[in-house]
């Protein structure tokens, strides 16, 4: 899933102030599940946001809506009829679902709710971990489905870096070594001659340095 | 004197472990600031005392003077620099251009490493790049060399001569690769290894024993690498502090069982100690002498490791 943080409410303040009608939208897909942009959040920071306001003396409109998905068409269509009413929607999907609502309500102001962090999973709950940065040319196949390019702070496609202690990162904050772990893989799968095999120079065109990135199905399209 | 081998470059550093002789390399770090001076009154301390001069590039991730233009100042005085050149902070196209603007001024060593994170530095905020690995610029600069190929195919005019080198630390976690790795850097092309410092010679003295049983030191060059330590201080920060460094507690107990002004001197010690006993070592093929802020020792410590008078390459 993609991961996100709730933004302060005091950032969210700063964007809303000088609004008298805001609406804020949830997202039920991956931010519901990273507890930063549901249902429940989107209650919860319209709450916040009222007390505020009605605190300074000052008349603004919140109201909430929870969509199903913010990154696709059908979903965001649901709010065409109301938007108008509003003079800001504070999204707290991730920056695909603020981005796809601003382009689709091109008069209306959105703000971003949320940071967008990364794609991972829930190591528990309230722990939430990076596994993949969308790198367009998956090589988990040969580094024992571990993947170097999203949990080693250093992209090393041959590592480890002198830096990795005790299974751990140079860089401190609890964060695992990839290659001890990627190594700890290939010996319990008996492949640890594997290791030896250099890992070639990597296209990073498929990556953010070729620019934005699109994938086209002739086969699916309509 | 070690086996003779053929030089494939013109770096006198090569030839002299090529005739089988112990060669001595040090280092020096480049200033915060402008000051060529000062990279080059350090130079002059210790040109006498080693065949080589590592500059260290912006190390621990700190701003400093760039290690390409302090080789040049080196190289201007005469003196042999080995450029050091990390992949944090330049992508391909810059890796081959700094590689080829060393190769105009005939600059003729690199040791190729990954670079500490960012984080440690003076800009943790700042991008990091990583385009290659350590292990893909030995490749790249060996491609260069070899081939006189650019990464994209085209041919280069007059392509770079580099002596090629890496790091290797046979002290690091997962112990388990400690030597596959270095057999993976002799894979992609490395000539000459400088190891982190040693102080667990009877570690080390394994590493070499497992390096050995692959005919490893018949490959590649490896230069010992030693730090004296200034103070006990030294000793427990390194020890603890230091990822990958191996301090073992004799050598902690040995600085701290001297009175304070002594400490200098027994780390000077230890230092001349081990290189008298890795000299014996078959596979160490010289010592690369880290003598950090005290480049003034690196004599005293190379004429009573026996490594004085150095060989005419």
């Amino acid at each position: 899933m993609i991961v996100a943080e709730r933004k302060s409410i005091e950032e969210i303040i700063e964007y809303i102030k000088d609004r008298d009608k805001v609406l804020i939208v949830g997202c039920n897909e991956c931010v519901t599940v990273c507890e930063a942009g549901g249902k429940k959040e989107v209650g919860v920071l319209a709450s916040a946001l009222r007390m505020y306001f009605m605190n300074q003396g000052k008349e603004i409109k919140i109201d909430e809506v929870t969509m199903e998905r913010q990154c696709d068409h059908e979903y965001l269509e649901e709010i065409r009829n109301i938007v108008d009413q509003y003079q800001a929607i504070v999204s707290l999907a991730c920056g695909v679902g603020v981005q796809f609502m601003s382009e689709k309500y091109f008069k209306t102001q959105v703000y971003p709710g949320v940071n967008t962090c990364f794609m991972g999973v829930t190591e528990e709950r309230g722990v939430w971990s990076e596994r993949c940065q969308g790198c367009g040319q998956c090589i988990l196949a040969t580094t024992g489905g571990i993947c170097p390019v999203s949990r080693c702070a250093k992209r090393l496609l041959n590592g480890p870096c002198g830096g990795s202690s005790k299974g751990m990162c140079e860089i401190g904050g609890e964060v695992p070594c990839a290659w001890q772990i990627i190594i700890d893989k290939l010996t319990a799968l008996g492949r640890l001659d594997d290791y030896e095999k250099l890992a070639p120079i990597k296209d990073w065109s498929k990556e953010r340095a070729g620019g934005p990135r699109k994938v086209v199905r002739e086969d699916v399209r309509q | 004197m070690n086996q003779t081998r053929e030089p494939k470059t013109d770096s006198n550093l090569e030839k002299i472990l090529a005739a089988g002789h112990l060669a001595v390399t040090s280092e020096c770090g480049p200033p915060r600031g402008s000051d060529a001076d000062l990279i080059k009154k350090k130079a002059e301390i210790i040109k006498n005392h080693v065949d080589a001069i590592n500059i260290t590039d912006n190390q621990t991730s700190v701003t400093r003077l760039c290690s390409l233009a302090s080789c040049i100042h080196l190289k201007l005085m005469g003196l042999e620099p080995v450029l050091q050149m990390v992949v944090r902070d330049r992508n391909r196209i810059a890796i081959q251009s700094d590689v080829l603007g060393a190769a105009s001024f005939d600059i003729r060593n690199m040791l190729c490493l990954s670079g500490d994170h960012q984080k440690f530095g003076d800009s943790p905020q700042g991008q990091n790049v990583f385009d290659l690995d350590s292990m893909q610029l030995i490749q790249t600069v060996r491609r260069m060399r070899d081939e006189g190929k650019f990464l994209g195919g085209d041919e280069i005019k007059r392509p770079p001569k580099l002596f090629v080198g890496a790091a290797a630390n046979p002290f690091a976690d997962p112990f388990e690769i400690r030597v596959r790795r270095l057999a993976k850097k002799v894979a992609a092309g490395a000539e000459f290894i400088q190891t982190q410092c040693i102080y667990n010679i009877e570690r080390f003295e394994e590493w070499m024993r497992q390096v050995r049983d692959r005919g490893l030191h018949e490959k590649v060059y490896i230069l010992a690498g030693l730090t004296p330590l200034k103070s006990a201080g030294m000793a427990k920060y390194m020890k603890n502090r230091v990822p990958g460094m191996d301090v073992p507690d004799d050598v902690v107990k040995r600085m701290s069982g001297v009175p304070k002004d002594k400490q200098p001197d027994e780390g000077i010690n230890i230092c001349v100690e081990s290189v008298q006993r890795l000299k014996e070592v078959e596979g160490v093929a010289g010592f690369h002498i880290m003598a950090i802020e005290w480049e003034e020792k690196v004599p005293e410590i190379v004429e009573r490791g026996g490594l004085y008078p150095r060989p005419n390459p």
